[in-house]
């Protein structure tokens, strides 16, 4: 450390634009040598734009980049990787088929023939393995790790191409909560050999966990900086979204009605033939939010696909506000629909969205057979952008276009799309997965709060997640799901600890 | 009996060349992401290119120079249309295919006037079946004179070069740095374009490559095989070598391997026109001549495992916004 004073990285003035889109505007921003700087901000405020910037894949507009104090220009990766700069993004950027070894020399070879530098990379991959401890099979098929190693392969590559500022965008999205806590490990010990973190993540926890410092960026200006031992989980919630945020959900009473979903002797087989379901029976009532917690895998997602419609269950009825079905008959998730229950599914990417369609096009999946959405054999266009517009304006989705295709949306707005479709159509019973997965805090409060609107509406919601805050917070009661059975049920007042045993799986009854 | 053999597996040699030439073109261009239909049209263009200036100038040199000019050529209409222009690759292949199979008889009738035909070449302009060393004065010996004598001596160049690349191929794809960026293109552009390195530049290079084999190809048909261009004569080579590159799951010692196998059956369907075979009777000659479709639409329905193409082969790379 030449001197500790010259930050690792300044940016003076950077702005971006996407044709009419002001992706970032006038950012300034100081990150310090030796140091891990948070960056957060919602979906869509610019902050993988900026990195992009910093990563030499975008060329700013407008401002100027120090590293190390001098002013410099990023044309590409490559002018990044020579400066010392290395990103580990969002989405791995890593060759599935090739080895550990051959992902981190890629670009980097040492010589025209292989042979030479696998064997120096070998050792020095050893070397840094050795140092940061990350352990990992240099002859590893790549394709083959978990995602927590596929990310250290990342990590590597970037230090062996000699990083001494490391950007990670978004990194814990992928990990299980073991895999972050790993991961915080190593970004201290890159520190406290002298490497420069830039942690960019939308997740106010993991900023107060491993951070030094931070900065926060709405709608691609960057509004504040802070010392992370002198901000708040509010301060920095307040910022993101530029209004104050209530983390906590407010629950009216609401009187309970006559139960509208009744489901007895549920069993479901995935496509494998191993029973997923067993035996499953519980009902939900007109006002009333039916939480299923339980570790993802448990039979959750079976469970939903069964009572959706879109697979068939190996025997058990239901009951949909009288009527009575049976679910391992023939039903699809078209009828299901028709008798009054939407579903807002867990992987809205897989299920719930066609991300190559627009939006106004999403905006009437699965009900496109309506009459008012059509006119003759053909669509009636004007009337579905019309109603697009409409839902647009009332769920807030932004950008406010009907055209843009689904998957340039930002998580949150694409779950608010598929939201509006499957609440505007006014169901009776409305089973929902994951609602805020890969949702940033401004979305997540105001899907909460149409949930909650549901069951102000005396409407009965179902409502699986992995969040054991969100099923806490918005429940009436709470069933925990173990190996496909149910194992416990509990009231909305169970403690964390309580119902974490129940989702681990320890008898309750040998417990007690 | 040991001759008849030694003849099918002899003609099965010169059969197999072009299209392991084409294999390993398609190979180079599949590879690194871009995938080729139009190495039809680029044999076909070669083969015309080789005949006509081997007969001009009288040197099959400068005939599979001309040759890998123009197939090169094409090769860079097609990386132009489907790297820079990022352009539909099937498409684009085909249109090559229409554009080489009308302007070679168009540029033959204008030119030579002998309706499409090059003229036929002289030995000279032609390349010539080479006697390796020995193969006269062991060609008495039982069993492996015949062998050395009669299928592996008495080739021309062409018939070495192209089982010769076989190993350069694997060599430079699997132990050059080369290779290694080829392969990564191929798979995840991003993640090469993120290690600094340019998808463009890489993919026109394997283009490139993939036009100069093809060129070997289309020069063998016309002036080492044959003795002049004649319409239409790569008569689907491009397509099988295609089909060829799936079966060996775009790797060059299968590769070999496939087009070996397909020549065999194309000298087996040849060898056996109009001959009895025991107990059937005379078989149709086209029976002979589908078989190595059937056979390749058979063994990629499920006999050779799952063949899984390099992950990018077919698109374009566009930076995406993150």
């Amino acid at each position: 450390m030449a001197d500790s004073n010259v930050p690792a990285i300044e940016l003076i003035g950077v702005s971006k634009s996407f044709g009419p889109v002001q992706a970032n505007k006038d950012i300034d921003l100081v990150v310090g040598k030796g140091s891990i700087h948070g960056i957060i901000g919602e979906n869509g405020a610019g902050k993988s734009t900026l990195m992009s910037i910093l990563y030499g894949f975008y060329h700013a507009d407008s401002g100027t980049i120090k590293v190390d104090g001098k002013a410099t220009t990023i044309p590409d990766s490559k002018s990044a990787i020579a400066q010392g700069i290395g990103m580990v993004h969002q989405h791995f950027m890593l060759v599935d088929p090739f080895t550990v070894l051959e992902n981190v020399i890629l670009g980097a070879e040492g010589g025209a023939l292989l042979k030479e530098g696998v064997a120096n990379a070998r050792r020095e991959l050893k070397r840094l393995a050795d140092e940061y401890d990350m352990k990992i099979d240099p002859d590893a098929v790549v394709g083959e790790l978990p995602v927590g190693l596929q990310q250290r392969v990342e990590i590597l590559k970037a230090l062996y191409r000699g990083a001494d500022v490391l950007i990670l965008d978004e990194p814990t999205g992928v990990l299980t909560p073991a895999e972050a806590d790993h991961l915080f490990r190593i970004l201290r010990v890159l520190r406290d050999q002298g490497k420069t973190v830039l942690l960019i993540t939308h997740k106010l926890r993991e900023i107060m966990d491993v951070t030094d410092t931070v900065s926060v960026m709405r709608r691609g200006e960057m509004v504040a900086s802070r010392k992370t031992a002198e901000t708040s989980m509010a301060e920095l919630a307040e910022l993101m979204v530029g209004r104050s945020v209530l983390l906590e959900v407010d629950k009216p009473e609401v009187e309970v009605g006559k139960p509208l979903l009744k489901v007895n002797g549920l069993n479901v087989k995935d496509e494998r033939g191993v029973l997923r379901v067993k035996d499953v029976s519980f009902e939900v009532r007109a006002g009333e939010v039916l939480g299923i917690a339980g570790v993802s895998g448990n039979g959750q997602s079976e469970l939903l696909a069964a009572l959706s419609g879109i697979t068939r269950a190996e025997s058990g009825t239901m009951e949909l506000s009288g009527e009575k079905l049976d679910l391992s008959g023939k039903h699809d998730a078209a009828e299901m629909r028709d008798k009054g229950m939407s579903h807002v599914p867990e992987d809205r990417h897989r299920m719930g969205l066609i991300n190559k369609f627009a939006e106004y096009e999403n905006s009437i999946l699965g009900y496109h057979r309506e009459p008012k959405y059509s006119k003759g054999l053909f669509l009636n266009k004007d009337a579905i952008r019309k109603e697009a517009n409409e839902r647009i304006e009332k769920y807030d989705i932004r950008p406010p276009t009907t055209e843009m295709t689904a998957a340039k949306f930002s998580g949150g707005n694409q779950q608010k799309i598929v939201l509006a479709r499957e609440i505007e159509c006014d169901p009776d019973v409305l089973l929902i997965g994951q609602p805020t997965r890969g949702v940033d805090i401004g979305a997540i409060e105001y899907i909460h709060n149409r949930i909650m609107d549901m069951r102000a509406q005396g409407k009965a919601v179902l409502l699986v997640s992995v969040e054991l805050d969100e099923i806490r917070s918005l429940s009436d009661r709470i069933i925990v799901m173990f190996d496909g059975n149910v194992v416990g049920e509990r009231g909305a007042e169970a403690t964390e600890q309580d119902l974490g045993l129940l989702m681990a799986g320890v008898n309750q009854e040998a417990a007690e | 009996m040991l001759d008849t053999i030694i003849l099918v597996l002899d003609s099965t040699f010169r059969l197999s060349t072009p299209l392991l030439f084409a294999c390993l073109a398609g190979l180079f261009s599949e590879r690194s992401g871009i995938v080729d239909i139009g190495l039809e049209g680029k044999i076909l263009g070669a083969a015309f290119a080789a005949a006509a200036a081997a007969y001009v100038f009288q040197s099959p040199w400068i005939g599979l120079l001309a040759g890998i000019i123009v197939s090169v050529l094409l090769a860079l209409v097609h990386g132009y249309a489907s790297i820079s222009q990022r352009g539909n690759q099937v498409v684009s292949g085909v249109a090559i295919n229409f554009l080489a199979a009308g302007l070679t008889v168009l540029l033959g009738q204008a030119w030579f006037a002998q309706g499409g035909r090059t003229p036929a070449l002289s030995s000279d302009a032609r390349f010539d079946s080479l006697t390796l060393p020995l193969a006269d004065t062991l060609a008495d010996v039982p069993v492996l004179g015949p062998i050395y004598a009669g299928l592996i001596s008495g080739h021309n160049i062409l018939v070495y070069a192209s089982f010769a690349a076989v190993p350069l191929t694997w060599w430079i794809v699997f132990r050059t740095r080369f290779g290694l960026r080829l392969r990564a293109v191929g798979e995840n552009p991003s993640a090469a374009d993120t290690a600094g390195l340019s998808v463009t530049l890489l993919r026109y290079r394997a283009t490139i490559i993939c036009g100069i084999l093809c060129g070997f190809s289309g020069a063998y048909l016309s002036i080492a095989q044959g003795a002049g261009f004649i319409k239409d004569m790569s008569a689907g080579k491009g397509f099988i070598a295609l089909a060829a590159l799936i079966f060996a799951k775009w790797k060059p010692v299968n590769a070999m391997f496939t087009c070996l196998l397909f020549g065999f059956l194309d000298a087996l369907a040849i060898r056996l026109q109009g001959q009895e075979i025991p107990g059937i009777g005379e078989v149709p000659v086209q029976v002979f001549q589908a078989l190595p479709y059937v056979l390749t639409v058979v063994l990629l329905a499920g006999f050779i495992g799952r063949a899984i193409p390099p992950k990018a082969s077919g698109i374009p790379y566009v930076k995406e916004r993150t």
